[in-house]
């Protein structure tokens, strides 16, 4: 007897039980909290931040705690939350040379004014698991900083350019309102602006693997790394009714300029050109991933012949979100039996008309 | 949690925009018009898009029905029924005919639909031109040249190597002589109901960004050749539990030993048959009302 | 932010979230079923405009949409400031920089070439007109056909200009390029998309 798939409101609040049930885990361990989360598994809050687009770490804290540590799930909810908020307007540019500075590492530079600050770093960690974090661990001591609060350091690019020796940051063009692919979908070739706002919402890991394989090769555009800085940048609005830019508050956000290879004219002398990677909180390896994709994409611009994947405008953006990309593969979990008739009917007609030209009865070929 | 959204979910400005949007689509059939879809709180690919589009024209009066492979209890369309339910709080219905909007996902309902229905599809890739050609900026020129030299050929080398065109979905469709489009991954059985139907049909997709219509009493030409045109597949059977022979027919693999049989992928449309005391091989020893002739109801192993 | 607001404004839709809808349907509706009435302008007891007018404005509406007013609108007093205090759209003075445009056909008059035509890669990039009409039952007789009609479909909205008929020739001849329309009275309206042909015969 034919036994239809039935139930499906019952299937899923069972699944949805379970899920929670899961999320908890076994009852006889604390459940973790919120604040915990934010505090101690950090660097995952930061990137459920810039890759969700939201600076809120508690609710990226709440998404990762709901998701069970599925970043790219958290990323999602907290997406589908941002989605749903009243957007006012943009803010002004960050001025990152006013900085408050908890990190700033520069490799075209042995010292510079400032010096190098490494900041809270794993760079120079060994990877040896450390047991002792397994055990409950007595009150630490606050580290303290060695950077003077009140100092701000010069951009290395700032310095370059002062000698004239890096291209001149592209500005924008006076009354242009900044382009948001949040509310205009993106529309090919895209503005700097679109490309840059496309990879910092972009998956970390593949912006991660094309940034790598322009270092292999595959549009190659020979990068230093600048600067890096971390550290609390103030965000203001400029509120056309005061007539000023008004400080909004203060984010924490990571900045990588790229140093890349040269370029000149007859007209222009050559100049080293530039890559930039930005992203909330400490997210080190998006920016310089960022950085690297966004020098690369510039390709056409500088007249670079365009043979890397890296370099493809159209491939890169479309294919760069995370929540896109991971919907669509896992959609491919719905039931597609209407379609899968369609084609087994076709094939079967298709197996039949074979069998009838190679002389064949019909009931070997299709049923 | 209810109350913390706005009603349908989407909040005023976001409805604006996808309104905006489809009051384009339908003045240009065909024509897939980019609109700033929103994360929404369900994956893209799994209807994003149509979710988006309902939640945009949905009002208190609508009466909604899900339809997912033409059915309404398959678990995706249970739970796109369930989120307006919650989050407008409106009527929703499995009977075609009492819906004022259909959200669908593969299938178009057997039942002709009315001028004061809405029917809205679900679509994964709007494209038509994609496979052919992965550059938007290249698909776009050719949509603005009406350049669709390429599908012919493709479609004509399917001819060339299997002896007919071998497309058995989301089949190509020239709307009102000008835009070729996607009708979504429905199966080409249906596309002779997209031509001249009386209902509004909205298209919506998410991840990709676009939605595009076909006003009621357009003409919809499924593309094909002079000695090769279009034909709409048939079935060898009946359906076991309805006895329909013009309808959609899911394969269902009975046992292991090769046993099949084939029922409608429309549940509403075979449930209303069966009412009406039609009886397939099947359920045809089963007296009419029994509870063989009802609505098949066995809880999926979980 | 509402910050001073020198004059009393008429009001909004009484249940925006509601009102706005059925306002977008009946537009929906319009263009989707040319040439047929749909009744709009629903809460809106207060408003300088025409309420059905009005109410697509602010249904549609908001700072992403420029928006164009006709001569006679824009002089009508208290009528600016109200579309743009309820709509937050921005006002344009080029017609061809407009996502919307309203104006009176009788007082304005209608010349369809001046407004946002779209581009071939992007023929939606063009302006909806919403035209306040006298009447949309009682002008003369305009027959048409395509998309959303059945055979034929007769528009019999007053105060259209002399030469309409040969205008809206030249907006179909664009297809898909070109505007689309809205008439409106105080409380209906009536579509005509740019998908809309004119019979031979019309003049």
């Amino acid at each position: 007897m034919y036994v239809a798939v039935k139930g499906g409101e019952r299937a899923i609040a069972n699944a949805h039980r379970m899920l929670a049930d899961k999320r908890r885990g076994d009852r006889a361990v604390d459940e973790i909290g919120v604040d915990q989360i934010r505090e101690q598994l950090a660097l995952a809050v930061d990137r459920v931040m810039s890759e969700g687009s939201l600076y809120d770490r508690d609710l990226a804290a709440l998404a990762i705690k709901q998701a069970r540590g599925d970043l790219i799930e958290a990323i999602f909810l907290v997406r589908a939350y941002r989605t749903t908020l009243p957007r006012f307007g943009f803010s002004e540019p960050l001025e990152t040379a006013d900085m408050l500075i908890s990190r700033r590492i520069s490799a075209t530079y042995k010292d510079l004014p400032g010096g190098q600050i490494l900041g809270p770093t794993f760079d120079y960690t060994h990877r040896l698991l450390d047991f002792a974090l397994a055990a409950e661990s007595e009150t630490m001591p606050p580290a303290t900083s060695p950077v003077d609060p009140a100092e701000t350091m010069t951009r290395v690019t700032d310095i370059i350019a002062g000698e004239d020796l890096i291209e001149n940051n592209p500005q924008p063009a006076d009354g242009q309102p900044v382009g948001d692919l949040t509310r205009d979908p993106l529309a090919f070739p895209a503005d700097r602006d679109l490309r840059l706002q496309n990879l910092a919402r972009g998956d970390e890991g593949f912006l991660l693997a094309l940034g790598y394989s322009t270092q292999r090769g595959y549009g190659r555009n020979h990068p230093f790394v600048g600067e890096i800085r971390v550290g609390e940048v103030e965000v203001e609005m400029l509120i056309p009714d005061l007539g000023f830019a008004a400080p909004l508050g203060v984010i924490a956000v990571t900045e990588c300029q790229m140093v890349n290879q040269f370029k000149g004219s007859k007209t222009e002398p050559p100049r080293f050109t530039r890559g930039y990677g930005l992203g909330f909180g400490h997210c080190e390896r998006k920016a310089m991933s960022m950085a690297l994709v966004d020098r690369a994409l510039r390709a056409q611009e500088f007249g670079e012949e365009r043979k890397g994947p890296a370099q493809d405008e159209e491939f890169v953006l479309s294919h760069s979100d995370n929540v896109q990309a991971t919907g669509f593969v896992e959609h491919l979990k719905l039931p597609h039996y209407v379609d899968f008739q369609a084609e087994t009917s076709m094939l079967r007609l298709m197996r039949a008309a074979n069998a009838r030209q190679a002389g064949l009865p019909p009931a070997e070929a299709a049923e | 949690m209810t109350t913390a959204y706005n009603f349908a979910y989407l909040d005023e400005q976001t409805k604006r925009m996808i309104r905006r949007a489809i009051l384009k689509a339908i003045a240009i059939p065909g024509y897939q018009v980019p609109f700033a879809s929103r994360e929404m709180p369900m994956p893209y690919g799994w209807g994003t898009g149509g979710v988006q589009v309902t939640a945009a024209i949905l009002g208190p009066n609508d009466v909604l029905k899900v339809i997912d492979q033409g059915a309404d209890d398959t678990t995706n369309a249970v739970s796109i029924r369930a989120f307006f339910a919650r989050t407008a709080d409106i009527a929703v219905t499995t009977k075609t005919s009492e819906a004022t909007i259909i959200q669908t996902r593969h299938r178009i309902p057997e039942e002709p639909l009315t001028a004061n229905q809405v029917l809205v599809y679900q679509v994964p890739i709007p494209e038509p031109l994609r496979f052919l050609e992965p550059r938007e900026t290249e698909t776009r020129t050719m949509h603005a040249l009406s350049e669709y030299g390429l599908m012919h050929v493709k479609l004509y080398e399917d001819i060339a190597r299997h002896g007919h065109i071998a497309t058995a979905y989301a089949y190509p469709v020239e709307v009102a002589g000008r835009y070729v489009m996607d009708p979504s991954p429905i199966p080409k059985f249906d596309n002779p109901k997209i031509s001249g139907s009386a209902a509004l049909q909205l298209f919506g997709a998410g991840r990709e960004k676009r939605i595009y219509a076909v006003p009621p009493h357009t003409a919809v030409v499924s593309l094909d050749f002079e000695d090769h045109p279009f034909e709409r597949n048939k079935f060898d059977h009946p359906c076991a539990l309805c006895n329909a022979t013009d309808s959609y027919l899911d394969e269902v693999v009975t046992d292991d030993r090769g046993g099949r049989m084939y029922v409608c992928s429309d549940t509403d449309y075979c449930e209303d048959r069966r009412a009406h005391g039609h009886r397939g091989a099947q359920l045809a020893e089963a007296p009419a009302g029994s509870a063989l002739g009802q609505k098949p109801n066995i809880e999926a192993a979980e | 932010m509402s910050l001073a607001v020198s004059a009393p404004l008429a009001g909004s839709f009484l249940e925006p979230v509601f009102d706005s809808q059925r306002a977008f349907r009946a537009a929906m509706d319009a263009l989707a079923h040319p040439g047929v009435v749909q009744p709009a302008g629903h809460g809106l007891p207060d408003t300088p405009l025409p309420a059905a007018a009005a109410a697509l404005v602010l249904a549609l509406c908001d700072y992403e949409t420029p928006l164009f007013l006709g001569p006679s609108i824009e002089t009508l007093p208290g009528t600016a400031a109200y579309l743009r205090f309820h709509s937050d759209a921005m006002l344009v003075t080029d017609p061809a920089m407009a996502a919307f445009a309203v104006i009176d056909l009788v007082r304005d008059g209608l010349d369809l070439a001046v407004f946002a035509q779209g581009t071939p890669e992007y023929p939606d990039r063009s302006t909806t007109v919403i035209a306040l009409s006298p009447g949309l039952t009682d002008g003369p007789p305009l027959t048409f056909s395509g998309p959303g009609i059945a055979a034929t479909a007769t528009l019999q909205v007053a105060g259209l200009p002399a030469g309409f008929a040969q205008q809206w020739r030249a907006n179909r001849a664009a297809f898909p390029l070109g505007v689309d329309i809205i008439f409106a009275t105080s409380d209906a309206i009536i579509g005509l998309p740019r998908s809309a042909r004119l019979s031979k015969d019309e003049r």
